[in-house]
């Protein structure tokens, strides 16, 4: 077997690998649905229904959504200019030190001023933070992938720390949480009485505007350069290192927004439990979304519903909710597989 | 040599009908070619005319859609790489494949020796080596690391290789690309050698004199099809030219050069190496109004001159001075600003960004003026409707300004990078191999616009390593050899043979280096 580049991509064969990508992830996890002993269609109509199937699961899933549009946004733009950021997870703990450092009580003023204001500080800290690792692989060529990554783990311990010292609610009956942050601070809800509230908004924004970023501006027209060839970026003049630079304090500006909005929009405090692997989930919605900021809305859209719909689906059959990480999981190898489908075709020998 | 005899001393090789479509395209179309025992075939064609894809069927890396292989008689596995090698075809590619860090000997015996076997008879492999070096005339060291070893000297390992697998048919793809007059002279004595102890050869070139010199018999490909074969005793250089391009050649008439004022001077420039060689001590004067060739054999330094003057390379000392004033800080973007268009070597890898339009990589070296982009953001339309111009003025085949770069041919790609370096009117052209992989109508058009440039004012730097073109385009040659340049040579000053001697090393003064 091997692997003949197309002439051309076809929007025919693009969709035709898109389905069959959807058809093998659900094969695949109707088979472990068959080991856990459960029926698959019963399951897979659980999940829908879990996820889509009414206004409250709805809702839900569009809250779940919220952080993951960020951290894919985040990883979008860094890909796009192959800057990889594994960081997102550490880019969004700190947005949401950042939120409760300042939303706390700390500045007394109106919504108006204090939401901007924070909003500006979670950014600034997540950009900054990005900042490091770009500038190493800029000027010593030290691998992103390993320093970002490896910041994840120093940046969770940071934030424990700093729950179990300065950052530490008095009246938290000892446990590692932040003081919640004051009302004029907090995002409000979409719906009276529900849990979605206007990050979902503002993740919908940041989408736009990087979308405008990336199609429309020169920025994001150097960001491309330098991701699909930055040899022939540097030889035509494009100054590549700025370019990631700026690169890297949007794409982590973007990962802060997660902690700010799952912060000042849902949970009120700062835990340690903030967010289950957001920033990873956000490489898997990144990918899922081809780099395209406006599929990464669909694509972490679709990652929540399977969550939330696995969780919902647990608890009336008797199937673990993980056959969401499997599901999702399976659902990015099968996309990538097909992704490469889409410009490669298969030659088997005879 | 008279075809006929060999022909009767049996086939070694045949193919039959070989036909390959790509979508379509259809790259082969019912290709035929027989070799015999100690026989040269030089198959010859343009790029593009299905040299490469032939050789890839040959060799299992593409599957033919239709025709057969046989060799020796047998019928050859389609789609398998190894078929060909296990049944006595080696090959000897353009571009080396070589471990730089082992010896010739463990780079020949690399591969033959099954994986289980923890060891293997060092010195039964090196007398083997010896002994067909010197039997075909092969001179190398068998000890010596290859990254030590000059660019002939890694060809014979190439070769070596082959020989000590047992090949019974060797291809050379345009086996002298890479080597001096000299060189190409020793390794026509080695073929004649291989022939004669009954080995075969397939001579792929698009050099009409060395395939005239070498082969017994000559297959003219074009378009994909077998536009000729002609016994070389009843041929010419100039009917086989036009067997190739399928009709009368197209001639450049250059007019005599009317140099200006030394528009761009390097002086004692030094550079880190790059492509294995750095610059020591260049200095360079060029002209308004005239082509400078720069010839010289791949690697000696041309690579590290082209970056320094494109602005991607940083000098350790010296300085460049533009229209005689000197300019700090050197960069892509200041080359730019000092009107100095530049077409690089590598189309692909530093020319062109393959997976963006058309439209995106013609502005890529403006994108930034008022003419592309306003507070920010671009000017797609102003984007649109400037590589819609190149296309019209450059004859650009390709279906819009939107189409990926990446599914335009060499010569179109090209055009699109002249039409890019050339906008605008620049006082001095990088020109680094333009023409490098392009068939015979693109290198025309290349040539002319070229000497357009030239006659309106501009300085030209011609970085070639092919010869002929230097002779044909330069007002003026200097030969590089190990980052330094020879002195400088009016047109047609110089031999064939005395530039070879310099881009050999020899005759090459310290002095010298200064005085062009």
């Amino acid at each position: 077997m091997r692997l003949e580049p197309r002439a051309a991509t076809s929007l025919g064969v693009n969709l035709a690998w898109g389905a069959a990508a959807i058809a093998a992830t659900l094969v695949f996890t109707s088979l472990l649905v068959l080991i856990a002993g459960a029926s698959p269609f019963t399951v897979f109509y659980l999940v829908a229904r879990g996820a889509a199937g009414s206004q409250f699961a709805l809702l839900e899933t569009l809250t779940r959504a919220t952080p993951l549009i960020f951290t894919g946004l985040a990883v979008a733009v860094a890909f796009r200019a192959r800057l990889w950021n594994i960081g997102a997870e550490a880019q969004l703990y700190i947005g949401a030190v950042m939120t409760v450092v300042l939303g706390t009580g700390a500045i007394q003023m109106p919504s108006a001023g204090l939401i901007p204001l924070i909003m500006m500080a979670a950014m600034l800290a997540g950009a900054l933070l990005l900042l490091g690792p770009a500038v190493l692989k800029t000027r010593l060529g030290v691998d992103e992938v390993v320093t970002t990554l490896l910041l994840n783990f120093i940046i969770i311990l940071f934030v424990s720390m700093l729950l179990e010292g300065p950052l530490k609610d008095p009246t938290g009956m000892g446990w590692p949480q932040s003081k919640r942050v004051i009302a004029e601070a907090q995002l409000p809800r979409l719906i009276k009485g529900k849990r979605l509230h206007y990050g979902f908004v503002l993740a919908l924004v940041s989408a736009g505007i990087v979308w405008v970023i990336i199609k429309k501006t020169v920025l994001g027209y150097e960001m491309r350069a330098v991701g699909h060839n930055a040899e022939a970026a540097r030889f035509a003049g494009i100054p590549v290192n700025m370019v990631l630079v700026k690169t890297a304090l949007i794409s982590g500006g973007l990962a802060a927004l997660a902690g700010f909005s799952e912060v000042a929009g849902l949970k009120g405090n700062l835990t340690l439990d903030l967010s289950p692997g957001y920033g990873y989930t956000g490489i898997v919605v990144a990918m899922l979304a081809m780099l395209n900021p406006l599929g990464v809305v669909v694509a972490a859209i679709f990652v929540a519903g399977i969550f939330v719909g696995a969780d919902a689906m647990s608890r009336s059959a008797n199937v673990p909710s993980y056959i969401a990480q499997v599901m999702v999981a399976t659902a990015l190898l099968t996309m990538v597989t097909a992704m490469m489908l889409m410009r490669y075709r298969i030659r088997w020998r005879r | 040599m008279d075809a006929g005899s060999h022909r009767q001393a049996g086939t070694v090789l045949r193919l039959a009908g070989i036909t390959k479509r790509f979508g379509t395209l259809t790259a082969n179309d019912a290709i035929s070619l027989s070799l015999a025992k100690s026989e040269v075939v030089a198959l010859l064609g343009e790029n593009g005319a299905g040299k490469t894809t032939l050789m890839n069927i040959l060799f299992g890396h593409y599957t033919a859609d239709e025709g057969t292989i046989e060799v020796f008689g047998k019928p050859l596995a389609a789609g398998d790489p190894h078929a060909a090698l296990t049944a006595g075809i080696g090959m000897v590619h353009q571009h080396f494949t070589l471990a730089d860090q082992m010896s010739v000997v463990e780079n020949i015996v690399l591969g033959t020796v099954p994986l289980w076997r923890p060891g293997y008879d060092r010195n039964a492999a090196r007398a083997r080596i010896t002994a067909l070096a010197a039997d075909y005339g092969l001179t190398v060291d068998p000890d010596r690391l290859v990254s030590d070893l000059s660019v002939g000297e890694r060809q014979r390992v190439e070769i070596l290789k082959a020989l000590y697998r047992d090949a019974r048919i060797l291809i050379l793809d345009e086996p002298t690309a890479v080597l001096t007059p000299m060189e190409t002279a020793a390794l026509f004595a080695t073929l004649k050698k291989l022939v004669g102890a009954g080995l075969s050869v397939i001579f792929i070139s698009h050099k009409l004199n060395e395939v005239m010199a070498v082969s017994d018999r000559v297959v003219v490909l074009r378009g994909g099809r077998v536009a000729g074969e002609r016994p070389i005793g009843e041929t010419s250089a100039h009917e086989l030219a036009e067997l190739m391009v399928g009709g009368e050649l197209p001639t450049l008439g250059v007019a005599p050069s009317r140099p200006g004022a030394v528009l761009f001077e390097l002086s004692s420039v030094s550079t880190p190496a790059m492509g294995g060689q750095g610059l020591d001590g260049v200095s360079l004067q060029l002209r308004g109004g005239e082509i400078t060739g720069l010839a010289g054999i791949s690697g000696n330094g041309q690579a590290a001159l082209a970056a320094l003057i494109a602005g991607t390379l940083q000098m350790t000392g010296g300085g460049i001075q533009v229209g005689g004033r000197r300019v700090s800080g050197w960069s892509p973007r200041t080359a730019l600003e000092n009107r100095i268009g530049r077409i690089p070597e590598d189309r692909h890898a530093t020319g062109m960004i393959g997976d963006m339009s058309v439209a995106e990589n013609v502005i890529s070296e403006a994108y930034r003026s008022r003419r592309f982009s306003r507070f920010g953001l671009l000017d797609w339309a102003a984007a649109t409707r400037f590589a819609a111009s190149i296309i019209k003025a450059y004859d650009v085949k390709c279906p819009s300004p939107a189409a990926r770069v990446r599914l335009l041919s060499g010569g179109n790609m090209q055009k699109l990078i002249l039409g890019r370096a050339l906008d605008g009117d620049p006082d001095v052209i990088l020109a680094s191999q333009p023409t490098r992989g392009l068939d015979v109508g693109a290198v025309a058009y290349v040539h002319a616009r070229l000497v357009e440039a030239r006659d309106r004012g501009a300085a030209i730097l011609l970085i070639s390593e092919d010869l002929d073109e230097i002779q044909v385009l330069s007002d003026r040659v200097v030969v590089m050899s190990r980052g330094r340049l020879s002195t400088a040579s009016a047109r047609g000053e110089r031999s064939v043979m005395q530039l070879g001697q310099l881009m050999a090393g020899h005759g090459l003064a310290a002095g010298d280096a200064d005085a062009a």
